[in-house]
């Protein structure tokens, strides 16, 4: 049941993205930057009120496919407009479009230059991420997949920061050799897999071992670059310190999911017995992104770059739960990529905070900011002290389940995967005592409290920050016929597997 | 061979066009010097003619001329591409050539006869027609090339093209004759009945065969037969050179289909190897090199035996997965390098072309336009959707794993991440420095209108590519076995 009788996710793509090109006339409006960043706040809150018709339209019992759409697209090969949505994507998509406001309100100080092309970029890449979420046609999500990095690349590399051509070049390569390896798996998916690109018929067929094992690594090299995976995540640095805040915050909170997105929509129910094949190696890079993530956070000097690595530390965890393949694992890597969503994000944020006021993202240059900015001060401690894991707020409830579901099967992986919390507390603390407590030094920057846009900025997120830590449980109902019917799946292929 | 109302009819776009330009050799001494942007209007008038008339002529698969000739639809899929390249072109040319003061009437005249030369070669039927086609194409080419008198760099690519062009049509020649001795016929259906015979003169036919495969790489500047193009894409006129990277490929890689598909269909493992290996070959060079490159004329000349390799891929498997593959690949392309040319030649510096990616720096700040659709083509050619580039290079893609080569695939896919290095480049550049003064885009509206087709119609095969696809389906149903 929806409560508009409009193909909703086919509006919730183009809405942003034909709005965007409504905003092109007002390039030859002179002085009109501050409409044009009402108009772009209006218009993705619209269509963050738009995808809540998804949660309140969403069937809980079903594991089905809902709100489907299909249309033949190209007439050649079988391509079809189809789109649909679970829970896993649902949660997802809202998460997408919850965050976008926030990326308008922290450009609206900090992006002076060419502001329609980039709220104009900000609104096209919104329409696109929602699309990545909901196509349900192979090829229809590689277009989306792959087009996102378009405006991604140029959000970096227009109002990136100094060095930001080594940054966007290094992004964009590495997620497009990845990508094109999936487009390999995808094309050979149509001949094995029963001369459709259709997402749920392809998840209906056993492939054979061999193909399934060259498949999920092909689609592993796709995955794992945008998670990012520990080889594969030192674009991830560079583009987040060279990014403007809102693209950070989208790199972190959206981009990075849809890694993790794609091992659970595609990887686990086509090719579970490669999957479960592959798993010490997944188990491996995670533990070693876990540790290494954080160990990097430890020797950052730059409030980003600590924060890009507690990224590839967190969504460490994230591949670890989904990959033990129960309940509590997945439910809590799905809970891990929205919390990490809304903390990393928040914490992009509050750098964003600062740096629009300093222009300096460096620990050494700051200190007792708690004397002059005491209502940001206890905003950035609140979200750290999520970050870190407080149990009450977001992320513990992701990283608890992970960890349990964890223990269950491997107890000794379990242990060493704990360390996320220890020393996620000690990158964490580290970061506060270097720039919230100590001595207030005077310097030529003032520093004023929050202004009305922070604020709205940051607000609603630390209200979902705490909503989700006391009561986790509405959130995880969207997720819970999802997810079993996704553990159906590669359980019923593991006795295959073990026979081997 | 008789000479009856249906072979006239058949070849009708053909003697329009012929005749169109010899009008306009008239007219040119006739029409005064201000007057001279009539020949170009002129000059479409007579492709849109031919357009209506070849489509007019669709659907029939009819064997003119006891067989010398064909007209199908497939040639004619590859002659209304070719027009509308040529349309482009035209459209491109009429501020360029009176920037450079080379508008002179005779340019339409060769653009008119090349046009029939490629005509000529996607529709022969006998293995003298086609060579007629290709030398007829490639002397209005080695003109055109050489336009620009008083340039050094025009003349000694017109040169270089004219030597190397002559050398691969003597051997494209031995190689048809040695066919001819092997089989008694030079028809490309005889050829076919002979080599599927089993009792095939076997040494012959390859000796022949490997000699036209140097011809037709030649023509398509596959490696290892295309040192000529980064010289001669650099000194020719950017307009010519964009008419010769879009439409002439194409219809070398129509003769391609039409002489390997039919006439050597028999002995395919004899040459599927040697294809691979060019088509390799064509994609490492091709890309590879292109990245050294701070000429974007020289750039665009690499990245085009590069899309050659790609290309090529697409002839490995009778089917018609391979077929239409191929036919989106050249179709698709025609309109990206076209327009990127179109782009360069709009780029001015003081008086003179601004071809080097130095001189695209910041483009974004002071022609927006310009940069997009700069940018357009630039993801379209690296194959990033939602543009047709990507489209082409999926199906290149989807026909190499039906045809069971899932290596070639990868090696192809690793190849496109490489080359996407040098698109992104100048994406980088336009976007992400700051501009240099002396450079402008000087654009006029009949230039302006070729950019809005090309840029247009890339986006619009890679987001709505049905009606094309459709028309691409059509034009290959009599030709897939």
């Amino acid at each position: 049941m929806t409560f508009l009788s409009i193909p909703i996710l086919t509006f919730l793509i183009f809405f942003p993205i034909v709005s965007a090109l409504l905003l092109l006339p007002f390039r030859a409006i002179p002085n009109s930057d501050r409409t044009v960043r009402i108009l772009a706040l209006v218009l993705t809150c619209v269509e963050f009120l738009l995808s809540l018709d998804l949660i309140l339209g969403m069937h809980h019992g079903s594991y089905q496919m809902q709100f489907t759409e299909d249309h033949l697209w190209i007439p050649f090969a079988n391509i079809h407009y189809s789109l649909g949505v679970d829970g896993i994507s649902i949660v997802l998509i809202v998460m997408t479009t919850f965050l976008l406001p926030m990326c308008v309100l922290t450009s609206w100080k900090g992006i002076s230059t060419r502001v329609v092309e980039f709220m104009m970029t900000l609104l096209i890449l919104e329409g696109i991420m929602v699309a990545v979420f909901s196509a349900t046609d192979f090829v229809l999500f590689y277009v989306f997949w792959e087009a996102m990095l378009i405006p991604m690349y140029l959000i970096i590399g227009v109002w990136g920061g100094p060095n930001r051509l080594y940054a966007t070049i290094k992004f964009f390569l590495y997620t497009l050799a990845g990508s094109l390896l999936l487009l390999l798996v995808i094309v050979s998916l149509y001949f094995v897999g029963g001369h459709t690109f259709n997402i749920v018929q392809l998840m209906g067929q056993h492939y054979s071992r061999t193909f399934q094992d060259f498949a999920f690594l092909a689609m592993f090299a796709a995955f794992a670059v945008k998670v990012p995976m520990f080889p594969f995540h030192t674009w991830l640095p560079d583009a987040h310190v060279e990014a403007p805040t809102a693209g950070s915050v989208i790199l972190a909170s959206v981009m990075l999911k849809m890694g993790a997105y794609g091992f659970l929509r595609f990887s686990l129910p086509m090719f579970p017995d490669a999957s479960h094949f592959f798993t010490p190696l997944i188990f491996g890079l995670s533990l070693a992104g876990i540790i290494w993530g954080a160990m990097m956070a430890l020797a950052q000097e730059d409030m980003k770059k600590l924060i890009a690595y507690s990224s590839v530390s967190h969504m460490g965890i994230v591949t670890l739960g989904i990959f033990v393949f129960n309940y509590q694992g997945i439910e809590g890597a799905m809970m891990g990529m929205i919390n990490h969503g809304v903390t990393t994000g928040a914490l992009f944020l509050c750098v964003g905070v600062l740096y629009d006021r300093t222009h300096s993202r460096q620990l050494s240059d700051y200190g007792g900011i708690a004397k002059v900015m005491p209502v940001f001060s206890t905003m950035f401690m609140i979200f750290s002290m999520s970050s870190l894991g407080l149990p009450g707020l977001n992320s513990f409830v992701g990283e608890f389940l992970v960890l349990l579901g964890t223990f269950r099967t491997h107890m000794a992986l379990a242990t060493l995967a704990t360390t996320v919390i220890v020393l996620a507390a000690l990158y964490m603390l580290y970061l506060l005592t270097r720039v919230i407590w100590g001595v207030y030094v005077q310097r030529t920057w003032s520093l004023p409290d929050l202004n009305r846009y922070e604020w709205g900025a940051l607000l609603p997120l630390v209200l979902v920050v705490i909503w989700i830590g006391v009561e986790p449980n509405p959130l995880l109902s969207f997720l819970h016929a999802s997810v079993s019917h996704l553990i159906g799946q590669v359980q019923g292929a593991a006795p295959l597997a073990s026979l081997r | 061979m008789s000479f009856s109302a249906v072979n006239i009819l058949g070849t009708m776009p053909e003697i329009y066009l012929t005749f169109f330009g010899c009008i306009l050799l008239i007219l040119e001494t006739m029409v005064p010097k201000e007057k001279r942007p009539w020949l170009a209007y002129f000059t479409i008038i007579g492709l849109v003619f031919a357009m209506v008339a070849s489509i007019g002529l669709n659907g029939k698969g009819l064997p003119l001329y006891s067989g010398l000739y064909i007209i199908d639809p497939f040639s004619n899929f590859f002659k209304i591409t070719i027009y509308a390249a040529a349309i482009i072109t035209v459209l491109l040319s009429l501020p360029y050539l009176e920037q450079e003061d080379i508008h002179i009437g005779e340019y339409y005249a060769f653009l008119l006869f090349s046009v029939v030369g490629m005509m000529v070669m996607v529709s022969a039927g006998d293995l003298i027609t086609l060579f007629l086609g290709i030398e007829l194409m490639s002397l209005c080419f080695y003109v055109l090339v050489g336009l620009k008198r008083d340039s050094t760099r025009s003349v000694e690519a017109a040169f270089k093209y004219f030597l190397l062009g002559a050398f691969s049509a003597a051997i494209l020649l031995f190689g048809i004759s040695f066919l001819y001795g092997a089989a008694g016929t030079e028809t490309i259906s005889g050829l076919a009945n002979f080599i599927n015979n089993p009792g095939a003169l076997r040494p012959m036919v390859i000796v022949g065969m490997i000699l036209t495969l140097v011809g037709f790489t030649f023509k398509v500047s596959a490696v290892p037969f295309h040192m000529w193009t980064p010289d001669v894409y650099e000194g020719a006129p950017t307009v010519v050179t964009g008419f010769m990277a879009a439409a002439a490929k194409i219809a070398a890689f129509g003769v391609f289909l039409r002489v390997f598909w039919v006439a050597f269909s028999g002995n395919r493992h004899d040459w599927d190897l040697l294809i691979i290996l060019i088509s390799i070959l064509s994609m490492a060079v091709g890309n590879l090199v292109a990245i050294l490159q701070t000429n974007l004329k020289r750039m665009l000349a690499y990245s085009s035996i590069g899309h050659a390799g790609y290309a090529l891929m697409g002839l490995l498997l009778p089917n018609r997965e391979s077929l239409f593959a191929l036919l989106f690949y050249v179709f698709t392309y025609m309109f990206m390098t076209l327009g990127a040319f179109g782009v360069i030649l709009m780029m001015r510096k003081k008086g003179v072309e601004g071809e080097d990616i130095s001189d695209f720096t910041g483009l974004h700040k002071r022609h927006p336009v310009a940069a997009f659709v700069m940018l357009i083509f630039m993801f379209s050619l690296a194959g990033i959707p939602p543009f047709g580039g990507f489209l082409a290079k999926f199906y290149i893609f989807f026909a190499v794993i039906h045809a069971g080569y899932t290596w070639l695939a990868i090696v192809g896919v690793l190849f496109a991440a490489i080359g996407a290095y040098y698109y992104i480049k100048i994406v980088m550049a336009m976007y992400m420095k700051e501009p240099e003064e002396t450079v402008v885009f000087q654009s006029t509206p009949m230039g302006r209108l070729a950019l809005f087709l090309t840029a247009g119609t890339t986006l619009i095969l890679g987001v709505y590519p049905a009606p094309f696809v459709e028309y691409i389906k059509s034009s290959l149903a009599l030709f897939v076995p």
